[in-house]
């Protein structure tokens, strides 16, 4: 530690950048503008409709728009970018995964949840198995997908807290995540899905707004080349150097670093569809149409944020330097608003500050939703009470649900704060590949799938991927740093080791084995699903017959 | 529903049953899996040789197209091109040929006006 305290000595510009006070006044500004927008949105919350799926009335772009806010996390503006600058090309890498990913969306997923669904996951996987047994796994699959991205965040806020507000208590810190997750807290319990997706709307456009602003900004002070600005970052990068360029800088190292970036890569462009809380976002929307719209519209949103990100990432690289960006207290995560206030002084980083914090605030919000639905929906009304429970009595459990996730993510993300857990968010993509979306392809288009194969696949898959994370070099075993003496593991004491698993992404081994159980189980087992309700769920799902309508106020 | 009935309005209503056995819905079935299926294993391939690329062929990736572009953005912008265009491509297929059947079906089983 006082290794690492030296060098931020000598550092000090890089330590405490902007004032944070201007910081505080625009993301206060962004707090009270959205609360009156969620309290607007609230007027007409009254049914399960309303509140789990926002009355299913947004129209496909508005729902586009959305999923872009959900889905660019504080991990994709922040991290990806920081990635660019340090990494390099390897960086760059993720994004791609990240984009390409929503082709299995829009072309497997999306339409036919929305037509055969009402609220969660659970209903699409449960339409012709077995409803308890099939909707509890569901459910846990989903509530720890959520929670893991959920911690991930609110640890990402600490960091981001440091720098930003230039408070380094430990104490000051938490009191700054307390803050925010009371104020998520306040837009689930008031706005219920209407609100959050009214918040998401606002954070998307300022994000990408602010993105393309500083991306043209960088582009003019290369002459628009992006050759020449590559050029700078590599003439920047002091260890990197002409490596910056081209793959292999972080996973290039040996076999086993490759075999590692093959797995994260399934992960990433199977995970998207199995994530339980961007599923949810297409209940949203009147009818598979206008899904199918919200998935076209959150493809070119994503795929032109994530083109920005490349030229910010190296823009940092070029303009601030891979050196300062990992002396900063957030490392990685600080490169975009270290850039922005190098762009823009003051002003341009409370800006972006402020959408990095509506960022966090947005996604959580979402998060919180789909864990409480899940909950509320699956495990109280169908699991507990076998469905003879009213709307009202599953809201008011779900808003229940709701502050105890907030409490949760309170807590979590204080613990959490300082310690090494961005692989969460990998993790939370690899269950989703491994648990979900076999089960949700199976469900949809093979007949014969039953009880058994859907619990072999999410179970398999949630514990294969849980299992292999914990005895893999992420949680204990890397090497220690020379400097530090701590091992970049979680666990930092380089002498405890219990890994056997080499990779740090499982979903090369647990992808394949959802997908085998789901298999296995189905052909093992007697029980033949129903074809009459076979025949309804294939029928509904390409047609739109049935499916749930928008409320009408 | 086991066999056709009539909905509260009195129109006649086929049931899923018997949609899924009829000739129309076999056509729209297979018209969409012959688009979606071929066209997920093409992106899927086309992704997975771009990161096989990434991860075992590096010196590949890094030979120069003009100034500091190389091999790998011009592949990995590619990525972006293709997924813009394959959206684009099917948004439009499924627009102009998947939905009005799927409508038809949809009133027919809903009762109107079929």
């Amino acid at each position: 530690m006082s290794a690492l305290g030296s060098v931020q000595a000598l550092l000090p510009t890089a330590t405490q950048v902007g004032s944070p006070a201007i910081n505080i006044a625009i993301f206060a500004a962004f707090v009270i503008v959205t609360l009156g927008i969620v309290i607007r949105a609230a007027r007409n919350n009254s049914s399960a409709a309303d509140f789990y799926a926002g009355g299913r009335a947004f129209s496909g772009r508005q729902n586009g728009i959305a999923i872009s806010g959900d889905y660019l996390s504080a991990a994709s503006f922040l991290g990806i970018a920081g990635a660019i600058a340090i990494n390099g090309y390897d960086g760059f890498l993720y994004s791609i995964g990240f984009l390409v990913a929503w082709l299995v969306a829009l072309l497997l997923v999306a339409e036919l949840l929305r037509n055969t669904g009402r609220f969660t996951m659970a209903d699409v996987l449960s339409f012709r198995l077995r409803q308890r047994p099939v909707r509890m796994a569901a459910a846990i699959s989903t509530l720890v997908v959520s929670f893991f991205y959920l911690l991930a965040q609110m640890a990402g806020a600490g960091g981001l807290v440091a720098l930003l507000l230039g408070i380094d208590a430990k104490s000051g810190q938490s009191v700054v995540i307390a803050v925010v997750g009371a104020i998520m807290i306040v837009y689930v319990l008031v706005g219920g899905m209407k609100g959050t997706t009214w918040v998401q709307i606002v954070k998307a456009a300022l994000l990408i707004v602010g993105a393309a602003v500083m991306t043209v900004w960088v582009l003019a002070m290369f002459g628009f080349s992006l050759s020449a600005l590559m050029g700078e970052a590599v003439n920047n990068s002091t260890i990197a150097g002409e490596k910056l360029l081209s793959p292999g800088l972080q996973y290039g190292k040996n076999t086993t670093t490759k075999i590692d970036f093959l797995s994260l890569g399934l992960a990433l462009v199977l995970g998207t569809a199995g994530l339980p809380h961007v599923l949810m976002r297409f209940y949203t929307v009147p009818s598979s149409k206008q899904a199918r719209k919200s998935v076209e519209w959150a493809i070119w949103l994503i795929g032109i944020f994530y083109l920005f990100t490349l030229v910010l990432g190296f823009g940092a690289a070029a303009l601030v330097g891979p050196d300062a960006i990992k002396a900063a207290p957030g490392k990685a995560n600080s490169a975009a608003p270290l850039l922005a206030f190098e762009l823009g002084g003051e002003i341009l980083l409370g800006l972006i500050s402020a959408v990095a914090f509506a960022t966090i605030l947005a996604v959580v919000a979402g998060l919180t939703i789909t864990a409480s639905a899940s909950f509320a929906h699956d495990v109280y009304a169908q699991v507990i009470k076998r469905g003879k429970v009213s709307a009202d009595g599953e809201v008011k459990v779900a808003r229940i649900t709701a502050l105890v996730i907030g409490f949760l993510a309170i807590i979590g993300g204080i613990f959490a704060n300082g310690q090494n857990i961005a692989f969460l968010v990998a993790l939370a993509f690899a269950i989703a590949a491994s648990a979900n979306l076999p089960t949700i392809l199976y469900s949809l288009f093979w007949g014969r799938f039953n009880t058994r194969g859907a619990l072999w696949s999410i179970y398999g898959g949630l514990i294969s991927a849980i299992t292999l994370i914990v005895f893999s070099p992420v949680v204990s075993g890397k090497p220690a740093d020379p400097v530090t003496g701590l091992s970049p593991s979680m666990i930092t004491d380089a002498t405890v080791d219990f890994h056997w698993f080499p990779l740090d992404n499982p979903g090369i081994v647990s992808i394949p084995l959802g997908f085998f159980l789901g298999w296995l189980g189905t052909v093992t087992s007697k029980e033949r699903s129903s074809e009459a309700k076979y025949a309804e769920m294939e029928v509904r799902s390409l047609t739109g017959a049935g499916a749930e309508k928008a409320v009408v106020h | 529903m086991s066999s056709t009935e009539t909905d509260k309005d009195g129109n006649v209503t086929s049931t899923y049953a018997e949609v899924q056995q009829s000739a129309e819905f076999a056509d729209l079935r297979r018209r969409f899996r012959r688009f979606v299926f071929p066209m997920t294993a093409l992106f899927l391939a086309w992704y997975f040789l771009y990161v096989l690329l990434a991860a075992f062929a590096p010196a590949f990736m890094a030979i120069k197209v003009f100034g500091n572009i190389n091999v790998g953005l011009v592949l990995g912008l590619g990525q972006f091109v293709s997924t813009f265009a394959i959206t684009i491509i099917y948004v439009r297929w499924a627009d102009r040929e998947f939905d009005p059947t799927a409508e038809r079906l949809r009133a027919q089983i809903e009762g109107e006006g079929a």
